[in-house]
């Protein structure tokens, strides 16, 4: 029954996938969901802000969450060790000096700061903060880069249009090669 | 040395400086076996081991054996060939970290399921199978879910492919060279023959939508790392992989499923694959921006560079794998390229002043490890090693100078330049810049 597919498939891998669509039927076992259902899995945050929840963060709130939740991994501050630095570092990227890369010298979108911080930190109890906590944590971690003010409150609006400095040094290289 | 069979013969084989021989060799004279005598009796004639006694018949001839296991283990006497250097604890046995394959203890083209390198970013998840699916949504007709024994039913496809680690020998991107091994210098690469469903065939059972261009690809892991492939590779040879070298997926590498993006940087190859969502443009997540980009010259960033290049390494000799005495040895090595077949590999005893061509080992495949060997008649004198891998587009492995000068030194991933070994006179291989 399957000898028609398994053809299919490895034409699929000879690189051939004109076609595939409609020579390789396949057995249909996947359970529909309706896009409703599947947000409680949706992580994925654009760098256009699409996929942003509700809920807003100040700068202050930020540093209580930082003191309570990240410190002691990040650094007062976040200057770091034992983890990561997520301030400073500007200006080393030139240059033969060693890079120092964080949230404020390299990061190009500040959207990635609300995904991976929602995704995975804290370390140890990852996916247990609330939305407005990772924004205000988020706010926080940008402030102490000087990229945006004290009184700033970041929300699904205002933090996809936080320019990031180093933004404009990234360039896609795919379907390319570097040397 | 009266007794070394074919010594004539052998010694007129010299086809690169310090002693590289005919890779033909071993096998013109008849297969492995005489190319075996051949080369006992080189080092024979150097210092054939005296044995006091006579042969005697050893006690575990004369004791019943063990008795059947259900999964059976290496030999205790193989204690040593262990996956590591393992990383600092710094949060108490959790967190980021990496197990490196022990490259120089292995021969051949797949690495075992319990020595595969292992990089993970908040540890390996217990995933029970009965409660974990996948998910497929975003700009699809109808998103869908497959529980693992739905997928388990569906048509398998099988590939031998190495998996690397973007990260892996950026060491060499170092000013002085490392003293380490083929393992801890290289060891973020394994190879083994993968087998699941086709990710175009579940695709299409969702039904892409024509604006769909990446999708972003994310584990069931603490870390629910997250990574975007381009929508062409998804349709091309990407899998789900359910078996890893026959059985299931080993936890380290993704257990009940993994992506398997033959040739693409490590990463990508999302372990415990649980979601899949088709985008129009790529999702710029922490391991594509912040992590696996490389800064290049000009503070530049250069992101999604995708496939690993041509690479090769020289696991014998090779620091801790030294030489005993002079003779008739075999060089042996791994070469892949994340853009199709080996099509040769070079190896030069001199440093890069002469060059030969090393036989390769069938099966030689796209995207996987390929095993290759040369004779070689070590003289006793200081020698450097190197091997260079040349791909089927023709790409050649760069040497250091090549690579830096091209890229800087900063660059921290996708280092893939040629690698030296010192041989020194007493037989040890130390890594070397030459
Ligand atoms: C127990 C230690 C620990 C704690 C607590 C912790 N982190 Fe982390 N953090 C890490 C580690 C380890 C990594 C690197 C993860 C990896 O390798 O993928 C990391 C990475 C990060 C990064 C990415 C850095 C970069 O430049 O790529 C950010 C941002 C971050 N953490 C933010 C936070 C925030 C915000 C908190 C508090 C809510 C926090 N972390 C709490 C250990 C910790």
């Amino acid at each position: 029954m399957f000898t028609r597919n398994i053809a299919a498939i490895s034409v699929a891998a000879l690189g051939f996938t004109v076609g595939l669509a409609s020579a390789a039927e396949s057995p249909g076992l996947g359970q529909p969901i309706t896009e409703k259902e599947a947000a409680a899995w949706d992580l994925s945050i654009g760098p256009d802000g699409v996929g942003l929840p509700a809920g807003r963060g100040t700068v202050k709130r930020g540093e209580e969450v930082y003191l309570e939740k990240c410190q002691g991994c990040h650094g007062e501050t976040g200057v770091g060790t034992p983890s990561d630095k997520l301030v400073g570092g500007q200006g080393t990227l030139m240059g033969d000096q060693a890079p120092v890369k964080t949230v404020g010298s390299f990061w190009p979108y500040a959207t990635t700061l609300f995904d991976y911080i929602r995704r995975a930190m804290p370390l140890a109890e990852p996916q247990t903060m609330s939305d407005s906590d990772v924004y205000a944590v988020s706010a926080y971690v940008l402030n102490l880069n000087g990229i945006i003010g004290p009184r700033a409150v970041m929300d699904a609006k205002s933090l996809p249009k936080v320019k990031m400095p180093n933004r404009d040094n990234f360039y896609i290289v795919y379907p390319g090669q570097i040397k | 040395m009266s007794n070394d069979l074919n010594t004539k013969d052998l010694d007129t084989e010299q086809v690169a400086g310090n002693g590289l021989l005919d890779r033909r060799l071993f096998l013109r004279q008849g297969g492995g076996l005489i190319g075996a005598v051949g080369m006992a009796a080189g080092l024979a004639g150097y210092s054939r081991p005296v044995h006091a006694e006579t042969l005697v018949v050893p006690d575990w001839t004369k004791t019943p054996g063990a008795w059947l296991q259900g999964y059976t283990q290496p030999s205790k006497f193989e204690g040593k060939v262990v996956r590591g250097p393992l990383p600092n604890n710094l949060y108490n046995g959790i967190g980021p970290g990496n197990a490196r394959t022990p490259l120089q203890y292995l021969d051949g083209m797949i690495t075992p399921n319990g020595l595969h390198y292992e990089r993970s970013h908040n540890g390996i998840p217990d995933i029970d199978p009965a409660g974990h699916q996948l998910l497929i949504h975003g700009l699809v007709k109808r998103p869908l879910t497959f529980t693992v024994e739905a997928l388990s039913r569906y048509p398998m496809t099988s590939r031998i492919s190495f998996v690397e680690c973007a990260g892996n020998s950026g060491g060499m991107y170092a000013a002085t060279p490392a003293d380490g091994t083929a393992q801890s210098l290289h060891g973020l690469v394994s190879c083994a023959e993968w087998t699941g469903v086709s990710l175009a065939m579940l695709l299409e059972e969702a039904g892409v939508d024509p604006t769909a261009k990446w999708l972003v690809a994310e584990g069931a892991d603490a870390a629910a790392m997250s990574r975007s492939v381009p929508i062409g590779k998804a349709l091309d040879d990407a899998m789900v992989a359910l078996y890893q070298n026959g059985e299931r997926v080993r936890p380290s590498n993704g257990y009940p499923m993994r992506l398997l993006l033959p040739g693409y940087q490590g990463n990508m190859n999302v372990k415990w694959l649980r979601r899949i969502k088709l985008l129009r443009e790529p999702a710029m997540t922490k391991d594509e921006t912040s992590k696996y980009s490389l800064l290049v010259k000009d503070g530049k960033v250069a992101q999604f560079n995708f496939p690993m290049d041509a690479k090769s390494v020289i696991t014998k000799p090779s620091p801790g794998i030294n030489m005993t005495a002079p003779g008739l040895y075999e060089i042996s090595g791994i070469a892949w390229s994340g853009h199709g077949k080996v099509a040769k590999v070079e190896v030069t005893a001199d440093g890069g002043k002469s060059w030969a061509p090393a036989a390769l080992s069938d099966p030689v495949l796209s995207k996987a490890i390929t095993r290759f060997r040369i004779p070689w008649r070590w003289s006793g004198a200081p020698a450097i090693l190197q091997s260079r891998a040349i791909d089927e587009t023709g790409y050649v492995q760069p040497t250091r100078e090549a690579q830096i000068a091209a890229r800087g030194s900063r660059a921290a991933y996708h280092c893939n330049l040629i690698t030296s070994w010192g041989v020194a006179a007493n037989g040890e291989v130390k890594h070397v810049y030459a």
